[in-house]
């Protein structure tokens, strides 16, 4: 197979500017935070119920009432909020959706030099994480405000594409026999996709700590935790980006399993990769079950920044250091 | 007090949500050092490095069974503690499941306007009629009518059920994915051997067949299925890089009647491609090279043979080992200990000589060389130890039994003649291919558990029970003009947040379909019915999650 360099050569320059932009991204919403005043905007929510097109019944007209009327379960999308910051926080956004769109195209580009999915090699695959785990970002930007926490969930995408792009960085290259598999499509794909939404995720619960910690001492993270947003929102964006993310985790471990069963003869052996995802998957189980538990949400919220540590070790631990069958990483 | 009181107790404790929560904690935790220390299961090697390396805290780790995590004690009685609350925990809840799915969607709340969904509205139609519309609209919903002391006429509705269901197949497809395995690590087995690609033959009649064999704690080896493999050829292909493309073995086999017939199905064995036998798999684990040695002795007797070297670089698979062969025709065991012959040395599939050292630079047999020493005297195979099939006794040549006759370098074709007038010569090479045979019976059904275990967590974590209530009372206030006062709330039981734009079409439609009751009977113009609504979305802490 030849690889086409001229493409390769398009793919990393790509990948340096979506760094690049996400930087200016993360910049800009350091800004916004830096100058951005505390507490979040709450907003009541008007909802013309009984605008249905082309009716002649009489129009129903349903206004907040009752008790429970100024209790947002996440708040509603951006609002246009007026001031520097939040005129910044949106430029942040705005690049933060350039760089995916050139991110994208790096990986497209990739895809298209080496004739084969881009997620081959730990470059590539770290690349896709941080796609996935920007595109789930916009996504709940889009629909909730909590475009405040940018600082926090930018940051680890903007190491971990340091990370791929540097000491990760691997020639654009054919695959090896044993992965020349759909099952590469299927699998790596799900796996890359859960481990960018629960990145997502795990931020969250760490911005949730550093509040509640601020909230019961005000004297500690005083700097950072004011400016957040509310500890509700960031448990349930943290709860329902792990709720999406888990079943998909689910299905990337099983998927694996049965490929497993393909290539190396048994669809489970304890290799380590094997045993590291199965001890995240039951850590997301005990975050579900803690966080259904009354009086539980700050041991939840740990447990949710234990299980991303533990995709994360997953990623560089075990295959870096200990030498198992899913050493297809490409580098050393 | 009972005898049974503690027993009761300990039950409990050990099914409550927080003893679960505990040994997930734990199952999760006594996993790792299964990652992180070398396992007697995985590499026996690195473990052995391990203990050298820490002679220390080894032999105490050694003990405990950290290098054998996954068939340790502890890690068999987390598993099981977690498998008996797991039981505790389900059966009381199917019980209330089922209880649940019989019983009528409860009774209206009195004040609806307390809950964190609501709208209100009075319109001309009889408690009754608007009543059966809104019970109408509600299609798909679990349903329950009342009429309560005070005339008015409630709906009690109710969805989601799939929720706890799913929860309940989720949890149940966990014990049987457990079951499952169990079963395949009680009755399978895998088994690992090499074989010849120029028509070499392997038959699974025993444990004996295979170079290494890993059975399951309730196989003996004695009664595998039988069948038999004919390997006629192997084909690698690699990049300019070394790296390799492709691997394919074209295979033949006989099973059931067809080892009586003697017919063969040929078929293809690749990465990631094994042949899927009749309760066996055969998968392609590895290949390497074969060198063919003839050694013509002084007679004239000849002997030829060709045995699997062992890789010792992967990228260009440069091989080592030793082709032994016993002198024919001498039947005194004193005299053939004196006459056996060992080539031994290395083989290059692409040679590259630096000087008299032979390296290869390519893995495709383009042009191999061997570079060997011949052997002469004692193998030290009738010593009654085992001896690697790819090395020589070093025994034998320390203690002058085995003494080196000759050094030379070959191409195939080639031969060296030894001091007694006996020549060996390079012949050419064959290809091996190490197969492992796999046998499982129950990991069919850890697919289905697996399947049900992902059905089962999608549908407990999208669906929302959710419940949805109208109250319609006769028009008693007079601020309402005798109008009936038609109010809906409605209540998720789960995560809140969703429900509420569901719940505000819902109450607009319910409202619309009410009024519009009316509106038949009544063509005049009715006044608009005023409606209010909370729809807060509300969430009240604690019960936005079950
Ligand atoms: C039971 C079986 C399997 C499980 C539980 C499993 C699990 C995982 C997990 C959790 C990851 C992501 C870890 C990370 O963050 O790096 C991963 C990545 C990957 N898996 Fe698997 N896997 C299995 C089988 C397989 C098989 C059979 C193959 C191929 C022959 C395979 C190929 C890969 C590749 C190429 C990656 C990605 C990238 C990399 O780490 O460089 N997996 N797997």
């Amino acid at each position: 197979m030849n690889v086409d360099a001229t493409l390769a050569g398009y793919s990393d320059w790509c990948f340096a500017g979506a760094v690049v932009v996400y930087v200016l991204a993360l910049l800009l919403h350091g800004a916004q935070f830096a100058v951005g005043r505390q507490g979040g905007t709450r907003r009541r929510e008007l909802v013309p119920a009984g605008a249905v097109e082309g009716s002649a019944r009489p129009r129903v007209t349903v206004v907040p009432d009752g008790p429970h009327a100024n209790v947002h379960p996440l708040p509603g999308p951006i609002e246009p909020s007026t001031g520097r910051t939040g005129r910044w926080g949106r430029m942040a956004v705005a690049l933060t959706v350039l760089g995916a769109l050139v991110h994208l195209a790096s990986l497209v580009l990739r895809g298209l030099a080496v004739e084969r999915v881009p997620w081959g090699n730990m470059y590539e695959f770290g690349s896709a994480i941080c796609l996935a785990a920007v595109v789930s970002w916009l996504v709940m930007v889009r629909r909730h405000d909590v475009a405040r926490l940018g600082v926090f969930v930018l940051l680890p995408i903007v190491l971990l594409m340091f990370v791929s792009g540097t000491l990760l960085y691997t020639q654009a290259a054919a695959l090896t026999p044993p992965l020349r598999s759909y099952w590469i499509v299927i699998h790596v794909g799900t796996i890359f996709i859960a481990s960018g939404m629960l990145l997502v995720a795990g931020m969250a619960s760490v911005g949730y700590l550093l509040r509640t910690a601020h909230a019961t001492n005000p004297a500690r993270f005083a700097g950072i935790a004011a400016r957040l947003p509310e500890e509700g929102v960031l448990d349930r964006l943290a709860y329902r980006v792990t709720v999406a993310a888990f079943p998909v985790f689910t299905f990337a471990i099983i998927t694996g399993a049965v490929w497993a069963e393909t290539a190396w003869g048994r669809y489970w052996g304890w290799d380590p990769k094997e045993t590291v995802a199965l001890v995240c998957w039951v850590i997301y189980a005990c975050y579900l079950h803690a966080r259904a538990t009354a009086g539980w949400r700050r041991g939840a919220a740990w447990v949710n920044v234990l299980g991303f540590a533990g995709v994360i070790f997953n990623l560089f631990f075990v295959n870096l250091v200990v030498t198992g069958l899913h050493s297809y990483a490409g580098v050393g | 007090m009972s005898v049974l009181a503690p027993l009761r107790n300990t039950w409990r404790g050990l099914t409550s949500m927080r003893t679960a929560l505990i040994l997930l904690f734990l199952l999760a935790l006594a996993a790792l050092p299964g990652a992180l220390l070398p396992q007697y299961d995985l590499n026996p090697e690195t473990v052995a490095r391990y203990k050298t390396e820490h002679p220390v805290i080894a032999p105490v780790l050694d003990r405990l069974g950290f290098f054998d995590v996954f068939s340790s004690v502890w890690f068999a009685a987390i598993y099981l503690l977690l498998f008996v609350s797991l039981v505790g925990c389900l059966v009381p809840r199917t019980a209330d499941h089922l209880r649940g799915l019989r019983a009528e969607p409860v009774a209206t709340p009195r004040n609806l306007a307390r809950l964190p969904h609501h709208a209100r509205a009075t319109t001309a139609t009889a408690p009754g009629e608007g009543v059966t519309a809104a019970r109408a609209r509600l299609r798909g919903w679990r349903i329950a009518t009342r009429v309560e002391a005070s005339g008015a006429h409630t709906v009690s509705a109710e969805k989601g059920y799939l929720r706890e269901a799913g929860n309940l197949v989720f949890h149940f497809a966990l014990l049987l994915l457990l079951v499952a395995f169990a079963v395949g690590k009680l009755f399978g087995y895998e088994g690992q051997v090499i074989v010849l690609a120029n028509g070499g033959q392997f038959c699974n009649s025993g444990l004996f067949a295979y170079d290494s064999f890993k059975p399951g704690s309730a196989v003996d080896g004695t009664e595998l299925d039988p069948f038999c493999l004919r390997v006629d050829g192997f084909t690698a292909e690699y990049e300019q890089n070394r790296q390799a493309r492709s691997f394919s073995a074209d295979v033949a086999y006989q099973q059931g009647a067809a080892l009586d017939t003697g017919e063969w199905t040929g078929t293809t064995l690749r990465v990631n491609h094994p042949v899927r036998l009749d309760g066996e798999r055969v998968y392609l684990l590895g290949h390497g090279y074969a060198p063919r040695f003839t050694v013509t002795f002084p007679d004239g007797q000849q002997r030829t043979d060709a045995i699997q070297w062992r890789t010792v670089d992967q990228s260009t698979l440069l091989s080592e080992g030793a082709t032994k062969f016993d002198p024919p025709g001498v039947t005194d065991p004193a005299q053939r200990r004196t006459r056996q012959l060992a080539v031994t040395g290395l083989f290059a599939p692409t040679a590259f000589f630096d000087g008299a050292l032979l390296t290869s630079i390519f893995p495709e047999p383009r042009d191999p060389a061997v570079a060997v020493d011949v052997l002469r005297g004692d193998l030290g195979n009738d010593s009654g130890r085992g001896q690697s099939i790819f090395s020589v006794d070093r025994s034998m040549v320390d203690s002058g039994r085995l003494t080196r006759v000759a050094r030379e370098n070959l191409r195939p074709g080639e031969d060296l003649t030894l001091d007694d007038g006996t020549t060996v010569r390079f012949d050419g090479v064959e290809q091996w291919i190490a197969i492992q045979v796999s046998h499982d019976p129950a990991q069919e059904w850890v697919l289905v558990a697996a399947v049900l275990v992902l059905a089962g967590l999608g549908l407990s974590l999208s669906v929302k029970r959710r419940r949805f209530w109208v109250r319609a009372a006769p028009g008693a206030d007079p601020a309402a003009d005798g109008r009936t006062v038609v109010e809906v709330g409605g209540l998720a039981r789960t995560d809140q947040a969703g429900y509420g734009e569901e719940f505000t079409r819902l109450a607009a439609e319910v409202l619309r379909t009410v009024e519009a009751v009316a509106a038949d009977e009544a063509p005049a113009h009715p006044p608009p019915a005023s409606v209010a609504a909370g729809d807060g979305g509300g969430t009240p802490e604690g019960r936005d999650s079950e």
